[in-house]
């Protein structure tokens, strides 16, 4: 047996200079063996809608929207649903997984040493999220679907619209984990997300606030997620949706710029 | 001196106002086992970290073929093989997995990574372990795959830090079996350790560092032969008589380190050094006579022991 390799393998000059899908490879074939926790990933919605939409919207009737439409409450929640899932799925992923990649496998510092940057690393963890969340949300859309909570073709938009929701959150997590020393600022974490999840229009309209407390939630990039959905699979189109849409990607470039450096910091001491 | 696969010339590396790395220059030629002996904190880190690209130079100067880590760090890295001072194998990947998404970080092809696997784990002696997850291997295994890894691009630099750190003798043996093989294949390695005997067994050249700088260079024989003694009688007192017996020690021996704990006697001679001992009515607790090793080479240098 002999040690010698074939020729020298990535010519110089010729290699690839965009590699962020190798990521995306070693994430799947470490996940072929995990598909039970993707499968979470998709029922927790589901059970939320089942619950809150279905059970609780039996007692809370239909609900007339402000220009005199009037439809169930659980078509009116779903959307949010699914905004507050793909913010959820993204952040797990980009601060958990990530935080004890960092942490304790010290992965990323091994990959470094090979012709892969930390850009690479960043777009494709953030990426990797994305896809998860596409997923998840096509899987969602279609329970929707069979249970007559579409109201417009225009809810396939909905699929995009959350992965836009995902990569701002994925971003923003990702920023947020080059910071985090200790298992005990996930806590911080979950107190982000929780009042986010519960506050932003998910399950009442904002209107019931005070007109200041208003004000406030919508800086809640989820309240912008939610309204953006809402308004798709309700087929309600109109242009505040482009302000929803565009707070979300401001929110995830400046996130990935900033995740992408602090990560360059940290990994390139 | 173009030929030199890692040229470092005044290479400095600053954290804040710690200087870990102070202005060295050393030269690394094709086919060599190039090691960097020192103490932990002695700057070997951070000058591996330099040469593999992933930590920026403060100052000085250096290029690795011929490249500029600044702003060729890709090309550079594909055409070396690092070896962490800790492990950091992915736990999520099987053994084989481990080493197919390093080809593949590598930009190799699936058909060429395959069998570079199967000659890769042979050669780490893990082809039982193939298919196994990577967390229930025993030190020795990770290590030995972590450096079957490091070689699935078929590098043309191999660095090794501190390669056999924390392992059992029995695993450290092994290792140094296959990084003999590397060597007779006609690799190039680098290698840090503050193992003086992992620096005698491996390498061909080596340079002592201390405190980011480095002390002294050339092949552990030479060191031995400049700095050290051809012998070492190692004497050891009851405390309360241990000054008394120093003082009455001058001339016995060519040069002498007084430690805590022991005594050390630097000669070409230690018969003539022992009766010179009984001559004088001084009689240690205890007496070692052996040869002279790195570690003398060390103290010698800097004053202090290598383990600390």
């Amino acid at each position: 047996m002999s040690v010698q390799a074939p020729s020298r393998i990535t010519p110089i000059g010729t290699m690839t200079p965009f590699r962020a899908q190798r990521i995306w490879e070693k994430n799947y074939i470490a996940y072929r063996r995990l598909w039970k926790v993707v499968f979470s990933g998709f029922f927790e919605p589901v059970f939320y809608l089942l619950a809150v939409g279905v059970g609780t919207g039996s007692l809370v009737g239909n609900i007339e929207l402000g220009d005199g439409s009037v439809l169930s409450y659980a078509s009116w929640i779903a959307p949010a649903l699914m905004a507050a899932s793909a913010m959820n799925g993204s952040v797990i992923e980009t601060t958990f997984n990530i935080f004890f990649k960092l942490q304790f496998g010290k992965v990323y510092e091994g990959i470094l040493t090979t012709p892969m940057k930390p850009m690479d690393i960043a777009i494709g963890e953030i990426g990797w999220a994305l896809l998860r969340g596409v997923l998840y949300s096509t899987a969602f859309i279609g329970v929707m679907f069979a249970f007559g909570m579409t109201e417009s073709p225009w809810a396939l938009m909905a699929i995009p619209a959350a992965t836009l929701i995902g990569f701002a959150f994925g971003a923003v997590g990702l920023a947020a984990t080059t910071w985090m020393k200790s298992w005990q600022d996930f806590d911080l974490v979950t107190l982000a997300t929780i009042p986010l999840f519960l506050f932003s229009g998910t399950f009442f309209p904002i209107d019931v606030y005070p007109p200041i407390l208003q004000t406030a939630v919508k800086i809640s990039p989820l309240y912008h997620g939610a309204e953006l959905l809402r308004g798709f699979t309700l087929g309600a189109i109109d242009w505040t949706m482009l302000g929803h849409a565009a707070f979300l990607v401001v929110m995830g470039l400046v996130g990935s710029a900033i995740a992408a450096r602090r990560l360059d910091g940290m990994l390139r001491k | 001196m173009s030929e030199s696969l890692v040229q470092a010339r005044g290479l400095t590396k600053k954290f804040g106002d710690f200087t870990a790395v102070d202005a060295v220059d050393f030269d690394i030629q094709p086919g060599e086992a190039f090691g960097f002996l020192g103490p932990n904190g002695a700057g070997k880190t951070s000058t591996m970290k330099m040469i593999t690209t992933v930590s920026p130079i403060t100052e000085g100067k250096m290029t690795v073929f011929g490249l500029d880590p600044a702003s060729q760090g890709r090309e550079i890295r594909s055409r070396l093989g690092v070896v962490p001072q800790e492990d950091n194998l992915d736990l999520e990947l099987t053994v084989a997995e481990n080493l197919y998404i390093y080809g593949r970080y590598h930009d190799m092809k699936k058909p060429e990574i395959m069998p570079r696997i199967d000659e890769l784990l042979e050669f780490a002696q893990l082809t039982e372990r193939r298919e196994s997850r990577v967390e229930p291997l025993s030190g020795g295994m990770k290590r030995r795959l972590t450096i079957a890894r490091a070689l699935i691009n078929d590098p043309d630099l191999i660095i090794l830090d501190e390669p056999t750190t924390g392992l059992d003798p029995q695993a450290r043996h092994l290792l140094w079996d296959r990084l003999y093989r590397l060597k007779r294949e006609g690799a190039t390695l680098v290698i840090t350790t503050h193992y003086m005997d992992e620096a005698e067994q491996l390498c061909d050249r080596l340079v002592v560092m201390d405190q980011g700088k480095i002390v002294a260079e050339g092949s552990p024989r030479d060191l031995i032969t400049r700095y050290a003694t051809k012998e070492v009688v190692e004497l050891r007192f009851g405390e309360e008589v241990k000054d008394q017996a120093v003082l009455q020690m001058a001339g016995l021996a060519e040069r002498s380190e007084v430690l805590a704990d022991r005594v050390l006697l630097y000669t070409e001679d230690s018969e003539q050094t022992q009766d010179g001992l009984n001559q004088k009515g001084i009689h240690p607790e205890q007496v070692l006579v052996r040869r002279s090793t790195l570690e003398d080479v060390f103290l010698r240098l800097t004053g202090r022991g290598l383990i600390d």
